[in-house]
């Protein structure tokens, strides 16, 4: 409580009747509508806690009288959006890829469309501008293991490689070393082979002996490789596993069959047909 | 046994002494009308510049097809600025901040001038104040009628006449909602709709937004815009200085106030009648005689009020009147007079600013081109090998087309002899190192392009290249330096 109000003489101002330590405060009145305006705020406040959700319980919080959650609100803007892209979504359905590649209008969509999904679903491991990393196919290269088309594309998107879908792309590399098919001796003789593909290192003529009876069947002559067993072209300079000695050497003793997932059960078609442009359009497909 | 008066007395304690306010009460202010020369500027400087404001967006100017046809558009929709015959794109919103550091260091330099003479006669809330004042005098009277009138119960008649006066303060308010949201619309169509029902939600909006502020600012809060909201007169007081113009009273002529009749000695007291004609025109309801004060905005009505009083007790005229305060003190100190100084280092020093910023601005403008170009390369990956080792780099290419015709490009690379071009889209024609670019017309084309070049050619590091688009007419032309990114050696 103040106890001395007094006037200060030389301002002329009442104090606010506090005093500590022989220190007075003057009293400088606020303007009244100021005043006013803080009650408004507390006023908005009460308004806004009784409309609004506001108050935490231990399981919950209370509703409000409005009913109002932003949760039911991004549901309404999501299902407005869908609404206003299912014109778009049906067209880009019912038209074949070629035909999207050549409509610009579609084309863009798409392109919008499958940029946002691959960020969502293929990044993590194709990596965000699909520049891949070890053991995850580079995507805007012209190396492609199971074929550069737009419908090929397509179709390891809808089905994947070597997963449970009964479509999915399947081929299996042999464990040489693991399973004994070769020795040691000979997975070093068959890897300098494969380096000499690429004019890294001088083939044996044991090397090329083992490559003719073991490797040549899917990974055709001259290392050339087959996209219909996905077979990967051995003679150019993009590896998957990596292109020095060691990598190429475990990758015939232990082999590698990676594998990606089926998407058809998780994304819809149109989804995918986007996606395949998007993928296309990234520089490697033919 | 004492008197029942005392026992009552004892029985009630003295009222405690009331305490202090806590809150300020608003003391209102009833300025009286005045006429002279300030209030003739103001009147006129009020008249020119609601005019602009309410006019401007009616303004007609035919573009051809396919553009509005409305002189000054600001089409946030469309994204353009329509400005006569320029239209400005949202990549060119730079002219918007040099128009704001314009309007900064012009405000700068009239404040180290002539002190507040934005406050007093051009700021929007000194306008429409003046303005929703001007209506108050017509339908409550001047001064003292209205203080009647407050003082009154309510009557009929008091309501019928605060009933009008507020209902054409919300008309005129409304006028001011209105009208800015016509700079961003089709005035004509809007106004029709707006009376239809037809306009859309935000022109409702900001028209209710801008007719509450108007109304409540203009009508209601008045002097305690300037004296407790407005950030401006505290920063203002860094402008001035002891050399520029403002409202002053010259208290070492004026006083020793006090009244005067007709005939009396002139002698040995001071000009000022105390008269308070100067106080009852002030509209923000200070008495300018006690010197320097926040609260004034410089409108100079107590001028024209002193110089009528000055004229009818015949003496000279100038007791309140613009002046410096290296000037007054002069003059208190009975010195030799100083002279007003417009040319100070700080009036230099704003008008020079004021000029770089205004010549830099009118380079850029006069450099504007119709034709624009952006390159971005893509660095995730940042370089790609292929399969025969030949190295590629991606760009997101986007060219801007601002002229209003669909437009056909050459783009070119320099610095990268064996480059091959490849692209993604139907709107590219093109191979090798060349390629033709269709762009819509007024609007931005984006392309994505390759560019590759063999292993033996390809930098270590990144090369600088550029990217050059023309057209087959030549007269639009732009270019883009860019990188080209190989795998160290």
């Amino acid at each position: 409580m103040p106890t001395k109000i007094e006037k200060d003489t030389l301002s002329g101002q009442n104090t606010t009747g506090h005093e500590w330590d022989g220190v007075k405060e003057l009293n400088t009145p606020l303007p009244t509508w100021w005043v006013y305006t803080f009650y408004a705020t507390i006023a908005f406040a009460v308004v806004y806690c009784a409309l609004y959700p506001s108050w935490p319980w231990l399981t919950g919080h209370t509703q409000g009288l409005l009913g109002y959650s932003s949760r039911a609100e991004l549901r309404q803007e999501l299902s407005a959006q869908a609404k206003e892209r299912a014109g778009f979504v049906d067209r880009i359905r019912a038209a074949s890829l070629a035909d999207i590649r050549k409509d610009p209008e579609l084309f863009n969509f798409a392109m919008a469309g499958g940029r946002s999904a691959f960020q969502t679903n293929c990044m993590q491991c194709h990596g965000a501008g699909g520049g891949g990393s070890t053991g995850f196919p580079n995507l805007v290269d012209d190396d492609w293991i199971w074929g550069g088309s737009i419908d090929q594309i397509y179709a390891t998107i809808e089905h994947g490689i070597r997963n449970s879908d009964d479509k999915s792309r399947q081929s299996m590399m042999p464990r040489f070393g693991v399973d004994g098919l070769l020795t040691g001796a000979q997975v070093a003789a068959v890897t300098d082979y494969v380096l000499s593909l690429s004019g890294k290192a001088k083939a044996t003529p044991e090397g090329a002996k083992i490559f003719e009876e073991q490797c040549v069947a899917c990974h055709k002559a001259g290392g050339k490789g087959d996209q219909e067993l996905g077979a990967p072209n051995l003679a150019d300079g993009i590896w998957l596993y990596g292109g020095s000695r060691d990598a190429i050497y475990r990758s015939i003793f232990y082999a590698r069959n990676g594998s990606m997932p089926a998407w058809s059960g998780r994304l819809d078609e149109a989804t995918m047909k986007m996606l395949a442009v998007y993928v296309h359009s990234l520089g490697g497909a033919r | 046994m004492a008197s029942p008066a005392r026992q009552a007395d004892r029985a009630t304690p003295r009222p405690p002494a009331p305490e202090p306010p806590l809150y300020a009460p608003r003391a209102r202010v009833y300025p009286r009308a005045i006429s002279g020369k300030w209030r003739q500027i103001k009147w006129a400087t009020l008249v020119v510049l609601l005019g602009l404001y309410y006019v401007v967006p009616w303004l007609r100017w035919d573009r051809g097809p396919g553009a509005p046809s409305q002189a000054i558009l600001i089409d946030l929709d469309h994204r353009r600025g329509w400005f006569f015959d320029v239209v400005i794109w949202p990549q060119e919103v730079y002219f918007v901040t040099g128009f704001l550091i314009l309007g900064a260091f012009g405000l700068f330099f009239a404040s180290s001038l002539f002190g507040r003479v934005w406050c007093g006669f051009t700021c929007p809330q000194t306008v429409w104040t003046d303005l929703f004042m001007w209506v108050e005098r017509m339908i409550e009277g001047d001064r003292n009628e209205r203080m009647r009138l407050d003082r009154q119960p309510m009557s009929a008649g008091k309501a019928i006449r605060k009933t009008l006066k507020h209902a054409a303060w919300l008309a005129i308010a409304a006028a001011t909602g209105g009208a800015w949201v016509f700079y961003y619309v089709d005035a004509p169509t809007t106004l029709v709709k707006i009376f239809r029902g037809e306009a859309s939600m935000e022109v409702y909006a900001f028209v209710g937004l801008f007719t509450a502020t108007t109304y409540v600012l203009a009508g209601w809060a008045r002097e305690q815009v300037c004296t407790y909201m407005c950030p401006w007169p505290r920063f203002q007081a860094a402008m001035l200085d002891e050399q520029s113009l403002i409202v002053t009273y010259q208290k070492w002529r004026g006083e020793p106030r006090g009244k005067h009749k007709a005939g009396d000695s002139w002698d040995g007291r001071g000009d000022c009648i105390d008269c308070n004609l100067c106080v009852a025109v002030c509209p923000t309801g200070i008495d300018i005689r006690d010197g320097q004060q926040i609260e004034c905005i410089g409108c100079g009505l107590c001028i024209d009020a002193c110089t009528q009083t000055m004229d009818k007790v015949g003496r000279p005229t100038g007791l309140i009147r613009w002046d410096t305060l290296a000037a007054q003190q002069a003059k208190e100190a009975r010195g030799a007079p100083v002279p007003w100084r417009p040319v100070r280092p700080r009036t230099l020093l704003y008008a020079g600013l004021l000029s770089v910023v205004a010549a830099v601005m009118l380079v850029v403008f006069a450099l504007r081109a119709d034709t624009e170009l952006t390159v971005q390369r893509d660095r995730n990956p940042n370089f790609v090998r292929l399969s025969n080792g030949d190295i590629r780099n991606s760009y997101a290419v986007k060219v801007l087309n601002k002229r209003r015709t669909p437009r056909q490009v050459h783009l070119e690379i320099g610095g990268l002899p064996s480059a091959q071009l490849g692209f993604v889209g139907a709107d590219v024609e093109g191979s090798g190192a060349t390629a033709t670019l269709s762009v819509q017309p007024d609007a931005v084309g984006t392309f994505r392009v390759f560019v590759t070049v063999p292993a033996a050619a390809a930098p270590s590091g990144a090369k600088p290249i550029t990217f050059t688009v023309r057209d087959e007419a030549g007269s639009g032309r732009a270019s883009h330096d860019a990188v080209f990114v190989g795998p160290g050696r």
